[in-house]
Parts: C-alpha cells; structure tokens; sequence
C-alpha cells in the first residue's frame, strides 16, 4: 500500500524531536494494515501532537485541548467502519483525564496514541500530568509538588482492554501501532519520546535513558485479559437492535361531560412520596377524557423523597394561558410540607371554592368549604392520598367525574396495577 | 379531536426525530434530564445513537464528531452545562458543524435552584463563546413550539451549519401539557448541503451563489479535514489575513444576512393600542392572557412574541411597535432583552418588567405594568 502521508504537508516539527519518528512509524502501520486515506480518521487536539492530523492524508479532525477523544466518540460511532486514530499528547492527556478514564471504560474501538514527551512543549514546556517531579521546566518550582501519572496503570484500573508503552525510537514502534490500531476495541499506546525544542534543554533524555527507564517499568502487555470484553458500538448496536420502539404519545378522545364546562384550577399540597405528580397527571388525563384542556405545573425541592410536592392543574375548555395558580378552586391539602409552602393560597379562596383535607394536615382558615377525610381511618397509605383525594374530588362531582377519573386510570395504567388503582378510588366512596 | 399530554422536553425529542436527528449525547442535569430520557427512549430503538458523556464537555464534543459524521446531532442540557459548552460551541461556530443545542433554563446564577424556572441564559447564548461570532436563538411558548422549532432549529442548523439554541426553561420543558398532535406545524426537513458536483473537494470553499461550504461527510469516499484553528478553504491553518478576515465576516453575514427569513414570531397588532408588550419563552404565555382580557375590555394592547431571540429581528420588533407610545419588555430575568429592544428603538419610551426568584410573572403583574404607565 501507498503512504498515507501527505505530500503537500511534509513533518515540520523541530530537528531531533521525537514526533517525527511516530509519524514515520503510524505512516507504516497503515501500511501494514493496507488502510487507504478514507478508511483512517486522525483525530488530534492542540500542541504538537495537534499537527499529526495535518501530516496524513485522510480523515481529519482537529479539535480543542484534551478533547480529541470526544470527538472520536462521535465520529466512531456514527462511522463504526471507519478507523479512527487519535493522538493526544501528556498535556492534552491531564487536560482530558475524564474523557481518557470515560474511553477506558467504554471501550469503544479507538486507538489512542499518547505522544509522550514530558512537557507542554509548543507552550514553554510547562510541566504536565507526565512531568517527572525532579525535571526543570518552565513552571518554575511546581512540578516538584505533584506526582506525575502513568497513563498506563491508570488506563488499566480503568477498564482499557489493550495498554502497551514503547518508546519512539524502538525498531517495532510501526508494529506496536499497527497491532493497537488492528484490535477491536479502545487501545492505548503510551509512547515515550524526547522533546528537543523544550524539554530535553533542561533535562537529560536520550533514545538510551528511554530504553533504561522503560526497561525498569512493569511491562505492558498489550491485550489485557482481565479487561477484555465486548466492543462498546458493538455491543450498543446488539443492546440497541433488541429494544422495541417507543409507543407514539397516546390520543385520548373526549368521551364525557365535565361537571361543568368552565376553567378550573386544582392545586395539591402535598409531601414527597405521595404521587402528587402522578395525580395531578391522572386528573389531567381525566380532563381530556372530557375534551378539556389541562396543564400541569410541578414543584419540588431536588432532593425527591423529602420536602414539599405541589402540581398545579388547570382544566378548561378554553386554550390554557399563564400555567400558574393564584387563586385556586379546589385545593387538595395532603402534607404539612405543601401546606406550609402555599399557605398564602388559603385566603384567595372564595366560598365557592373546596379544600379536600386530608386529617392530621393543618389548614390556614378560609371561606371555602373543606371536606375534611381521614385517610389513615380508611386505611389508605400516605403514597395512595392524593390518588385517593381525586376520588373525593370526582364523588363530591367537583372538576372531574368518577366516570373520568376511572378512564384516565385506564390510559395511565394496566393490568394488575390497574385493578388496584381502580379498587382504591372505589373503595373512597365517600 | 383527540389530545394528548406531554411536557415540552418530551415534544423537542418528537420534534428532533421528526427532523431527522440520529444523535443525541446529553449529560443528566434538571430541569433537561428528561429530555435526555426522551431521547434515550425514542432513539436507540429507531436505530440511532443516544450517549450519556462523562460530562457536558464530552457530550457537546461527541455530538460533533457524530455531525462530522454525516449525522444530525442534539445535546441538551441547563445554563450550568452550556458554560460548559462553551469552547465546543465556539468550534461549532468557527468551523460550521451543524448542531442543535438545548438550553432548560433554570435560575441562576451558577448552579442557581435547578428546579425552578428563568430565562436568565438569553444574551448568554449569544455571547456565551469565544470570537463572538453570531448564533441562532429560537424560544418556545408552549409544547405545540417545542415540537415545530425544534424541526426548524435542525433545518437552520443544517442550513447555515450553525450552532441553533432552542431556549427553553423548566416551565416549559417539564410543565405538561394537553396537545392536538394533528395540528402541530411539520416544516418541511432540510438538510445539509453537499458541494457542487465536479470540483475538487475543499471543505471550507464556499461555491458560488451560496454563502456556506458544501458538506461531505468524514467517513464517505472523498477525504475530508476538520479543524478548530484559523483556517482557509482547503481546511488547512491559514495567515493570510484577507482570507481570515473575509472568513470572519462571511461566518457572520451567512447568519445576519438570513436572519429575515427565520424571525419566528407571532404579532397582535391593536390599531387603537399605546402599548405594545414584547415578551418570549413562557412569559408568552401570561402575556397572551392579558392581551386577550384588555381586548375584552376595550382598553387593547398590542402584543409582539418573539420566538426567534437571536439574530434580533430587528425590522418586526420595529414595525409592531411603529404606532404606539411605549413599549413594556417583560421577562423572566433582570431586562436581558430589554436592551436590545431598547438598542432597537431609540426613540420610543421601553420599560421592563421582570422577576428573578423562580416564580412565573402573573398575568395580574403584567396588568398593573400596563396600568401603571
């Protein structure tokens, strides 16, 4: 096969630096692997190892700092048949430490070249998350605080399936890429390399000190058994092709008259835990069921199973407006907690207006009327009080109808459940 | 008629199939995590792709690779995400990745109160990236806008290859409500534009006649180049300031010179008004209330809602407000928008009204802003 390198762009790094061979040698392994420009894309990020994509003759894509593995996730997966080679130097390495540990994890068939060289070097050779705490850069003193990483052990707690280091001068580094490149799944290749124009000014590191130094390291050992599992965008489409469709939203036809054709608004206090907003969706339904109109407007604290739970609902015949209450007609009071949060509403209402009281929740006085309900007495669980109150509300022909209560529990729920639900509105009876 | 009930962020995911897209990456954060699970439920089944990212960075940064890809993309999240964003955003802008973007407002500042609701992010979205450089901005009213949009955001999108906001807020995206889906507004689906047929492919050359390069997915036959950096039409770096400068301008004009034919908007012009009330988003709504009560009252007001925010149509805002003699702006931050309108009309008498503690501004407050002028 051709090179892949680009003709009209030849290598222009700084004499004697170690990219040049890894450009040389990533030449090679696609050559080796037989992959023309449009099976490959490079993606890379900013700084030196940022100029590989421009080097090579295929699909590229040229990002911001640390995030090149990003993109490749896109791209992969929109493209699964295409090759994508990412390179990220030791900076972009610290500045993306989130997306390295994420590909790790996901194992998503990339291969990823860190072009190690110990520094930021298009920068001033500032010190990065490689940087030995003993080398002189241009961070002045602060290197010598932090504890530089090893990519590899941490791709290896981190899930990756295939980890190798090499060094740039090494005799097989086309090999060491092509065997990363061909293995189907998130391969890292942590490739150690000198920094001439920045780094090596300082600090001494030779093709021999490499060698030393890797020779010294645990050895990595490319596959690596205990992390090997299926290809994520493999495994996505296999989970994906097993899911049925979504359902289309369901139409619900009008069927019945509303108690009255008229606005009205329904606020219920409540506490976590109760279902408000599953009631206050069931009243909804009920409303269409009608031919009415119907919003629903929730509020709760974020922390779900604590704190006030409040739907605001309004039904009308009419399109639906401002979503908010400031003067109810029905108020169902079923916790202290929603209660306390709405109080003012209390003296908004009129006598015309109903508070379904649930007993043991205090109410502020008003003129409405309040029937009050001992759920606890009829053995209702606190979960089933505001289901239980829209029973109240239907059998008192308020807002909406039993015969409307029961078929928005038909659209909401089935089987089993459905009989549940169905019994507990029936045995309110009040 | 039969009705169905939904939120609005369940109607952007219905919307963004309905315009094609095949994938989304989405980073859980209230009030748009359910968006996500939307998209989670309609996606993957339909054959295309739905990510959870590490974090807001990767999820933006996927949906490129994925638009670079060929596909039709959407993130979504809230302002805290789209600070995020923002460097992504900006590589979106300066090299014309097309991508829907999803903002739930919720209050702010910083992590704010995520479940309540705000349109705080309105100029944010505009100058919320590096260069400056114009963006789209669409702001739904109700669930019906949301679906119908969310359909034009993708086509403006794939059209200008441009970043297109959909500002939405909590209580738009997770207030339900009842929706004749028959009668939803299905624009017509555009998509990205391939270059001329015989020439040689340069990823950044703008044929002529048009004003956006032709698209070609990475991944197809013919070899394409990518890039964040300052670049000429060949996709490669480039200093040749005539080039950057005439790029810049172009990255500009394609968006502002177009922007007549995207002002979405709904105007209620009252020929015996002496206000006119400009309002967006969810304020719409109350504002639509007190439009129609004066109306009944025969004390009418005029009333502009401006579905498109960014580019500012600036010819619509100055023709409804061309008769009357003050101009009420009500929002739900600290006057966001109102200095535009301001910057719009000079001459006329604009006062703002708005909140900024999680509560919806009232029909009632609206009237006594009216009343009081």
């Amino acid at each position: 096969m051709d090179s892949l390198l680009n003709k009209s762009r030849p290598p222009a790094y700084c004499p004697g630096c170690a990219y040049d061979r890894v450009t040389v040698g990533l030449d090679q392994a696609f050559q080796h692997l037989k992959l023309s420009g449009n099976q490959v894309a490079m993606v890379s990020d900013i700084g030196c190892s940022g100029l590989f994509d421009t080097f090579f003759h295929t699909h590229a894509l040229h990002g911001l700092h640390g995030r090149a593995l990003t993109y490749a996730t896109g791209l992969k997966m929109a493209r699964p048949e295409l090759k994508v080679v990412v390179t990220m130097g030791d900076g972009g390495l610290g500045i993306g430490g989130a997306h390295f540990l994420s590909a790790c994890r996901r194992n998503l068939d990339l291969t990823l070249l860190i072009l190690n060289n110990f520094n930021f070097g298009m920068t001033g050779g500032q010190f990065s998350s490689t940087t030995p705490s003993g080398a002189r850069v241009g961070s002045g003193f602060l290197n010598q605080l932090e504890k530089p990483i090893d990519p590899c052990t941490v791709a290896l707690s981190a899930g990756a399936p295939y980890v190798r280091r090499c060094s740039s001068y090494g005799r097989d580094l086309a090999e060491e890429i092509a065997a990363a490149i061909a293995y189907e799944g998130f391969s890292v290749v942590d490739i150690w390399g000198a920094c001439t124009g920045r780094y090596t000014r300082k600090n001494r590191l030779t093709p021999a000190t490499i060698e030393e130094n890797l020779a010294g390291l645990p050895p990595m050992p490319g596959k690596v058994n205990e992390n090997a599992r299926k290809e994520f965008g493999r495994h996505y489409r296999e989970l994906a092709a097993a899911l049925k469709p979504a359902a289309p939203p369901e139409a619900i036809e009008a069927q019945f008259e509303p108690p009255a054709p008229a606005r009205r608004e329904v606020v219920i206090l409540g506490g976590a835990g109760q279902r408000v907003v599953t009631a206050g969706e069931i009243l909804c339904l009920a409303g269409l069921t009608a031919g009415l109109n119907a919003t629903q407007k929730n509020e709760y604290n974020i922390t779900v199973l604590r704190g006030p739970s409040i739907s605001e609902l309004i039904l009308s015949p009419e399109s639906i407006g401002f979503t908010g209450i400031e003067e109810p007609d029905v108020i169902l009071a079923l916790g202290p907690e929603g209660v306390a949060r709405r109080g003012y509403l209390f003296d908004r209402l009129n006598k015309e207006s109903c508070v379904i009281q649930a007993a043991g929740v205090d109410i502020p006085g008003s003129r409405a009327t309040v029937h009050p309900i001992d759920f606890k007495a009829r053995k209702i669980k606190a979960q089933d009080w505001a289901l239980a109150g829209l029973a109240v509300l239907a059998g008192l022909n308020q807002v909406i109808t039993m015969d409307m209560l029961h078929a928005a529990l038909a659209h909401r729920f089935k089987g089993p459940l459905l009989a549940q639900v169905l019994e507990l509105v029936d045995s309110v009876n009040i | 008629m039969a009705l169905s009930f939904m939120e609005g962020n369940e109607a952007v995911a219905r919307g963004a199939i309905a315009a094609g897209c095949r994938f989304f990456a989405g980073y859980p954060i209230t009030p748009a995590s359910t968006l996500f699970s939307a998209m989670l439920e309609l996606l993957p089944p339909a054959g295309g792709i739905c990510l959870q990212g590490e974090d807001e960075i990767a999820s933006i940064g996927q949906c490129l690779g994925a638009a670079m890809g060929g596909m039709k993309v959407m993130t979504a999240t809230s302002g805290p995400g789209i600070s995020l964003y923002s460097e992504q955003i900006s590589f979106a802008v300066g090299s014309e990745i097309p991508i829907v973007i999803v903002d739930v407002q919720r209050l702010g500042p910083s992590t704010g109160s995520a479940t309540r609701g705000a349109d705080g992010d309105i100029q944010f979205l505009r100058w919320g990236s590096s260069g400056g450089l114009p963006v789209i901005v669409l702001a739904p009213v109700n669930v019906a806008d949301c679906f119908s949009l969310t359909i034009h955001a993708f086509n403006l999108a794939e059209q200008y290859r441009c970043p297109v906001f959909l500002a939405s807020n909590k209580e738009i995206g997770m207030t339900r409500e009842s929706v004749d889906l028959s009668a939803l507004e299905t624009p017509e689906i555009i998509g990205r534009a391939a270059p001329p047929p015989d020439e040689p492919f340069r990823p950044f050359h703008v044929a002529e006649g048009r004003t956006v390069p032709g698209f070609l997915p990475m991944g197809g036959d013919v070899i394409v180049r990518q890039t964040s950096s300052t670049h000429g039409p060949d996709g490669y770096i480039t200093t040749n300031k005539e080039e950057i400068a005439g790029n810049i301008k172009r990255l500009e004009q394609k968006v502002l010179s177009a922007a007549d034919q995207f002002a979405f908007y709904e105007s209620r012009i009252e020929k015996d008004a002496d206000s006119l009330i400009i309002a967006y988003g969810v304020t719409a709504r109350a504002a639509e209330v007190v439009y129609d009560e004066l109306k009944r009252a025969a004390k009418p007001v005029s009333l502009l809602v401006l579905k498109t925010l960014w580019p500012v149509p600036e010819a619509v805002v100055r023709s409804a407000a061309e008769k009357v003699k003050r101009v009420v702006v009500v929002e739900m931050n600290l006057g966001l928008y109102a200095r535009e309108i301001r910057r719009i009309l000079p001459d006329r008498r604009v006062d703002f009204f708005g909140r900024m503690d999680g509560d919806l501004i009232s029909p009632r407050k609206i009237r006594e802003v009216i009343a009081h002028g």
